[in-house]
């Protein structure tokens, strides 16, 4: 718990033979912020999703995720980590052989000796903090529209309570209601339990609404960092498409009217 | 940070009816803490105080965990207040009473209720019947898009006929060759013994041709060709109709069913047969070798007697056979294919269902036309 950043990225590089996706990035996040990376297709965003969460490792720089280096990680403390972290992947990721309340109630299975019904409980819980149905736990995630299937997926990065959450497009594919209720769900785990969040998103209104700060990457290095406001204020080509085009400024204006108030990073 | 600082979840219950609660409440932490707080005793009148002040950690498990315990403890009448609990734990904590409060409130959900056995067997026999017609109905269309596009020739794709034949034909030929040497081998060294016990040595010709003519290569090429190309037809076209691609090509006014099945079966039924005289070839050869090593037939012995037992309509009865395989493997194939619906696990279901239909069926349409046959004196 000492160290304040719950993320930090140092001189990171990585390569696919010549292409060049990073160098030599810096990146923070602080602990208990809502953190979001934006960037062009093809910047390298997933990438450095799937390094930070020990998918793939980078060809040089260092990478620290709540403290620990994940160069050279034991594989002990590479599972005690990725019990420390929530992953919902852009897709869902959910299990196809299993129910929904299986695929949220599985971390807690595998990790824990906690029995079966508490089990079950608790993934009942999860399920309606993400605001779907009791009846869907039944279900299989191929039987769940777009929608429900992001929200399961949510609630099983949420089943272990991690200290550290990424979401890789949680809002894209969603209905405008959906979306906002995933908004407010990352929002209310935030306070509930401080965990801090890292999204890669598009989504315009999400940046605006949710994000504490964004990183914007760019030529394989962050361009700019900062909170939407911040950004807005900067002349950098780099960030012209999040603020210049028309769905840029109607989001803006849109956060305009709105009283949202940045939670301080506590 | 270590996973249960400083230490585990425990419940202490003192004499004067006051729990204390200590440690880390978390998943990972809690151990029995949850069995022990379901099976403590009910709390006097009195009632007992709840002291938290020693716990360390506590995540929504323990949250759970806690607010059970607690609600217990007012059905019981005992007041459920807790002292001592860490502000930063009270939000936490807030949200499992509310949803405890919330679920007591509502009847439970009703569970899954089984079907009983009867309600199984008829659900399933309704499943086959109903994917019998489906495979009923495949077979007409696949049949009226085959007449169809022989009134018009120029809409065969010559391509994707010549690609299937192929994937399937001439990259089969080693494995297909292989498979039935060895069973020529096996049906010659079998026989051997036999017939040397009656002096009939020169008949292991007979013995090799008629079986691998007539039945053993027609059979086993179908066999090796359901598992390597059928099962490769459901799972392409399983994967399409995962991806959407099969929608797409219904939008864009193709006929999956043209694009995908005619190939396929068209260069099928060409190369089948073809690859059943090779392994008659193989076969044959390998039963030649046998009959040379283990019961001194020569090789010329051999063919001189093979052209007077095995008739022209043997070996044409053999060959007769694979085209009615080949439909069989390129239809069930297809037809599992696609009815693959939901995601990567369906995908894996139908292949497995493709392979062990096909084969089955195979058998099936070579026993009838054993009896067939028979009836026919072929």
């Amino acid at each position: 718990m000492s160290e304040p950043a719950a993320i930090t990225i140092r001189q990171l590089a990585t390569r696919f033979g010549d292409h060049v996706v990073h160098a030599e990035l810096d990146l923070e996040v602080r602990r208990a912020e809502i953190f979001a990376l934006v960037g062009g297709s093809g910047s390298g965003k997933s990438t450095l999703l799937r390094e930070m969460i020990l998918l793939q490792q980078p060809n040089a720089g260092t990478i620290r995720v709540l403290g620990v280096d994940l160069e050279n990680i034991t594989a002990a403390a590479a599972l005690a980590l990725r019990r420390r972290w929530g992953v919902m992947f852009q897709h869902g990721g959910l299990f196809g052989a299993l129910t929904v309340s299986e695929n949220i109630g599985l971390p807690l299975r595998e990790h824990s000796g906690l029995d079966d019904a508490l089990i079950d409980q608790i993934a009942a819980w999860k399920l309606a903090m993400t605001g779907l149905a009791p009846e869907v736990g039944a279900q299989y995630p191929a039987e769940l529209s777009g929608g429900m299937l992001k929200r399961a997926a949510l609630a099983r990065a949420l089943a272990l309570d991690p200290e550290l959450l990424f979401l890789d497009e949680p809002t894209a594919g969603l209905d405008p209601e959906s979306a906002d209720q995933v908004d407010r769900l990352v929002r209310e785990v935030r306070d509930l339990f401080g965990l801090t969040v890292v999204i890669i998103t598009h989504d315009l209104d999400l940046l605006w609404q949710l994000a504490d700060r964004v990183a914007v990457l760019g030529d394989g290095k962050v361009q700019a960092v900062g909170s939407m406001a911040q950004l807005a204020q900067q002349d950098n080509p780099a960030l012209r498409p999040f603020f210049a085009g028309p769905r840029a400024r109607a989001a803006q204006a849109q956060e305009g009217w709105r009283t949202a108030n940045p939670q301080e990073v506590g | 940070m270590p996973p249960c600082a400083p230490l585990p979840a425990a419940i202490a219950l003192s004499k004067s009816d006051e729990l204390a609660l200590s440690g880390a409440w978390t998943a990972y932490c809690l151990g029995d803490v949850e069995r022990l707080a379901a099976s403590l005793p009910a709390p006097g009148q009195a009632g007992g105080s709840v002291t938290a002040a020693g716990i360390e950690q506590l995540d929504s498990v323990g949250a759970w965990v806690l607010a059970g315990l607690l609600a217990r403890r007012q059905a019981a009448g005992a007041g459920g207040e807790i002292d001592g609990l860490r502000p930063e734990f009270g939000k936490v904590l807030d949200r499992a009473r509310q949803r405890l409060a919330l679920l007591a409130g509502q009847p439970p959900v009703p569970a899954v209720v089984r079907p009983t056995m009867l309600a199984e067997v008829g659900g399933r026999t309704l499943a086959a019947l109903a994917q019998a017609t489906a495979l009923l109905a495949f077979v007409g269309q696949t049949a009226s898009i085959l007449a169809g596009s022989l009134r018009q020739p120029a809409r065969f794709r010559g391509r994707a006929i010549l690609f299937n034949i192929r994937r399937a034909g001439f990259d089969a030929l080693p494995i297909v060759g292989l498979l039935s040497f060895l069973l020529g081998v096996v049906v010659a060294y079998q026989g051997a013994d036999q017939l040397r016990q009656y002096g009939a040595n020169i008949f292991v010709a007979d013995l090799v041709g008629l079986s691998m003519l007539r039945e053993f290569a027609p059979l086993i090429t179908a066999i090796i060709v359901a598992g390597r190309s059928g099962s490769a037809y459901a799972a392409q076209i399983g994967t399409m109709a995962v991806t959407e691609e099969i929608d797409a090509m219904r939008t864009l006014g193709i006929i999956p069913e043209e694009l995908l099945v005619l190939p396929k079966l068209l260069a099928l039924l060409l190369v089948l047969p073809l690859l059943t005289v090779f392994a008659d070839l193989l076969g044959v050869l390998g039963g030649m070798l046998m009959a040379h090593a283990r019961l001194d037939v020569g090789f010329a012995e051999f063919a001189e007697r093979f052209v007077k037992a095995v008739s022209v309509t043997a070996y044409l009865v053999g060959i007769g056979k694979a085209p009615v395989f080949a439909a069989i493997i390129v239809i069930i194939g297809c037809f599992q294919g696609f009815r693959t619906a939901g995601g990567a696990d369906s995908v894996g279901r139908q292949t497995t269902r493709s392979v062990v239909q096909s084969i089955f069926l195979v058998i099936v349409a070579d026993a009838l036309f054993s009896v067939a046959f028979s009836a026919l004196d072929l």
